[in-house]
């Protein structure tokens, strides 16, 4: 029954396709009248609450199909649950450039599900856009030309905060907590890189923790009793909440960085304690929806809108859904920008020519930027203090692309 | 002979008479085995690549399942956790190509061999629990593994993975990698299988299927019960590794989160789908386990796991002996048919 229906389905699908394959003789994935565009994410399992990224992005190609589509062609996206396993997104994106012809595959998200397709995207010479990932290695366009990540990646999380440390916070003895993991070292590596000779120096004690541990209360003992009057904390939320807690409650009142990933008021804030949780230091790069001061922010209503209409059942709490939309629009500015030339390498050199590009729910004065030796279209944040109900923002943007 | 004795032997007799006519007569069994092998070797010829990747997935599965049903079916012992062993067979051959160049083919039966030491030993503490208290230590195990690869992450790539490069076709052979690697592991997967059809049908699987009907019988009849359960746990988790490596091969990627908790149940999901204590039961399991969580999906993008759920509700309904006992059961009343 099963495979009948697949052999019916291919020879319709052969059916179909062969007269525009012959019409539009470039790159799969492109007709007169569509451009074919392939994604996974987590819809099911551990990593679900990510999924609504996936389900933004499709209601905002919605929006612009109904407003015309991108030079007369509309998008169809097609995204399958990959439920965070890296052998069923190897399954789903070979199924997507295989047998359904997208044109690319964009926004794959995590570090393993992309990791497992990295090789397979670019020695099939098909477009891996603007990974849902913080890891640094996305960013390689001499090893990897078909990959591009989005986001600030982790390093240079933490080089903004060692410019920020070098600037502003004289004998600094800095006590560092992270996983002990690729994600941990990726943003210890960044905040050393950034503090350059004076790393030795100033960090007085590294603390790691493995994701298996039940707490990380005998690290932050250990890191008080360092004497640091700095902590950087690189956990994910579970170990964050209990580490900004038990600071707080042994009394250890340190200048406090949390790395972005555990910046959720809902999510790590409010379990550490919102007391305790007073002048945690972090890194922004988007509008946080929650943040009354962007409550007549043009973008911010623009976004609004388009949840009410697009996607109704989405959380306007989750940042997330400010996520997904805010890339979506940078893959539309890569289609509109390759015109008629909608070749898979086409896309990669518009992907790769990025200019001062704004989104408009991306921070004020933001910008992306990338070329063909920068794939990393993501490189300025600022730095937000939280008041005790939200984060506020207190510093100029850093621009990570220019630390070395 | 006294006349308890006649009837017991008669009694037996007609037991067996009834178990045979159950069973499908062995010339329709081998010409059901010729078309599925016939149809498993054109497949790959006719099907696009992402397709062969599929089946050779199927494959894989096939093997493990088999693995977890000679424990599980045949044995009586429940495992949650043969998702560690697949896991373990998968580090094992990405670990010797990548850190140690080792050719690909050498390492599936190392990675056999290192399982079948593992799960041998780990079936000796087993031996003390039974049913569901081993069903939880099993659980434990699998939710341990992964974290244990994670740890040692100079030789395992810590939460990265390693990544491995697809085999290609040997001998010039005018196929493609995908088309290779799907022989290779039905060859492999052959192998096993009537490796596994020879070990159950003789003594040895007598000795383990008696242990399951009953263990007090079984000992009395003069079987090392310990030595068997220990054995059957070592094999079974040698041919779930040995599918953990094939799967390493056709993914060319290995990382923890390959191996989740979900793994293990949907290896017992399989063979109980397939049909526990059949053979054939395996590949059905394998079937259901590759392609019904996709079509689940094509049905609704929304909640696919409720309509993998009812799937799963219906298949138990209908066939509440799995894929294999209900085709057992429709060639039974084929042939009573005619008569009444």
């Amino acid at each position: 029954m099963r495979s009948k229906n697949t052999f019916l389905a291919l020879a319709l699908t052969l059916a179909l396709a062969l007269p525009y394959g012959m019409a539009w003789a470039a790159d799969p994935g492109v007709t007169a009248t569509e451009i074919k565009i392939g994604n996974t994410n987590p819809y099911s399992g551990p990593a679900s609450a990510y999924g609504t990224i996936g389900k933004a992005i499709g209601a905002y190609f919605k929006k612009v199909n109904e407003e015309g589509g991108i030079n007369g062609r509309k998008i169809n996206f097609i995204t399958y649950d990959d439920a965070y396993s890296p052998p069923k997104t190897v399954e789903m994106v070979r199924k997507l450039v295989e047998q359904d012809q997208v044109l690319l595959v964009f926004q794959p998200l995590g570090t393993p599900s992309n990791s497992s397709i990295h090789k397979y995207m670019n020695e099939q010479q098909v477009p891996q856009l603007f990974v849902a990932t913080g890891a640094t290695k996305w960013n390689d366009p001499k090893g990897h030309p078909w990959t591009m990540g989005w986001q600030p990646n982790y390093q240079t999380e933490g080089k903004i905060y060692a410019a920020y440390l070098l600037k502003n916070i004289p004998n600094a003895k800095v006590g560092i907590l992270y996983q002990n993991d690729d994600y941990g070292k990726d943003y210890v590596k960044g905040f050393k890189d950034g503090l350059g000779d004076a790393a030795k120096k100033v960090i007085v004690m590294e603390q790691t923790y493995e994701v298996t541990d039940p707490t990380v209360d005998s690290q932050i003992v250990n890191l008080k009793n360092s004497g640091a009057n700095v902590f950087f904390n690189v956990t994910t939320p579970k170990f964050a909440a209990q580490a900004i807690k038990k600071a707080f409650e042994i009394g250890w009142k340190p200048t406090h960085f949390v790395n972005n990933v555990s910046a959720s008021v809902g999510a790590v804030l409010k379990p550490a304690g919102l007391e305790a949780s007073q002048g945690l230091i972090t890194s922004q790069y988007l509008k946080d929806p929650t943040d009354p001061q962007w409550k007549n922010d043009k973008a911010y209503l623009d976004w609004l809108a388009f949840m009410k209409k697009y996607y109704p059942d989405g959380d306007l709490t989750d940042g997330g859904n400010v996520f997904g939309y805010s890339v979506a629009q940078t893959m539309v500015q890569v289609l509109k920008q390759c015109g008629n030339d909608l070749s898979r390498a086409n896309v990669m050199k518009q992907a790769a020519n990025l200019k001062d590009f704004e989104v408009p729910m991306l921070l004020p004065g933001i910008k992306i930027n990338t070329s063909p030796t920068d794939f990393a279209p993501i490189e300025q944040e600022r730095l937000v203090k939280f008041d005790g109900k939200e984060w506020v923002g207190f510093s100029e943007i850093y621009d990570g692309s220019k630390m070395k | 002979m006294t006349a308890e004795q006649t009837a017991s032997a008669e009694a037996l007799v007609a037991a067996r008479a009834a178990a045979r006519s159950a069973e499908l007569p062995r010339a329709w069994r081998l010409a059901g085995l010729a078309v599925v092998l016939a149809t498993a070797c054109v497949l790959p010829l006719v099907l696009t690549g992402f397709l062969v990747f599929q089946f050779t997935l199927v494959l894989v599965y096939a093997i493990a399942l088999l693995g977890l049903n000679m424990l599980t079916g045949f044995n009586g012992q429940i495992s949650l956790g043969h998702g560690a062993f697949y896991a373990l067979g998968a580090y094992t051959t990405a670990i010797m190509i990548d850190r140690w160049h080792v050719p690909y083919a050498w390492t599936i039966p190392a990675a056999g061999v290192v399982c079948l030491v593992v799960g041998f030993l780990f079936g000796i503490p087993a031996l003390r629990l039974e049913g569901i208290y081993l069903a939880l230590a099993t659980f434990a195990l699998a939710l341990s593994v992964p974290q244990i690869f994670k740890y040692f992450d100079e030789w395992t790539g810590g939460s990265q993975g390693i990544v491995l490069s697809k085999p290609k076709p040997p001998w010039g052979l005018p196929i493609s990698a995908d088309q290779w690697l799907y022989y290779f592991t039905l060859a492999v997967m052959i192998i096993l299988f009537v490796l596994g059809w020879n070990l159950l049908r003789g003594r040895t699987g007598r000795a383990i299927m008696a242990i399951r009907d009953n263990p007090i019988a079984a000992e009395a009849m003069g079987v090392n019960n310990a030595l068997y359960k220990s054995l059957t746990f070592g094999v079974s988790a040698c041919y779930t590794g040995i599918a953990g490596a094939l799967s390493a091969l056709s993914i060319a990627f290995v990382a923890p989160d390959t191996f989740n908790i979900f793994l293990s149940i949907t290896f017992l999901v399989g063979i109980v789908i397939g049909g526990l204590g059949s053979i054939s039961g395996a590949i059905f399991g394998a079937l259901f386990t590759q392609f019904v969580p996709n079509y689940a999906q094509d049905i609704s993008k929304a909640a696919p796991w409720a309509i993998y759920g009812i799937f799963l509700i219906l298949f138990m309904y209908v066939m509440p002996r799995g894929v294999a006992g209900a085709i057992r059961m429709l060639w039974r009343l084929a042939r009573q048919r005619p008569r009444g």
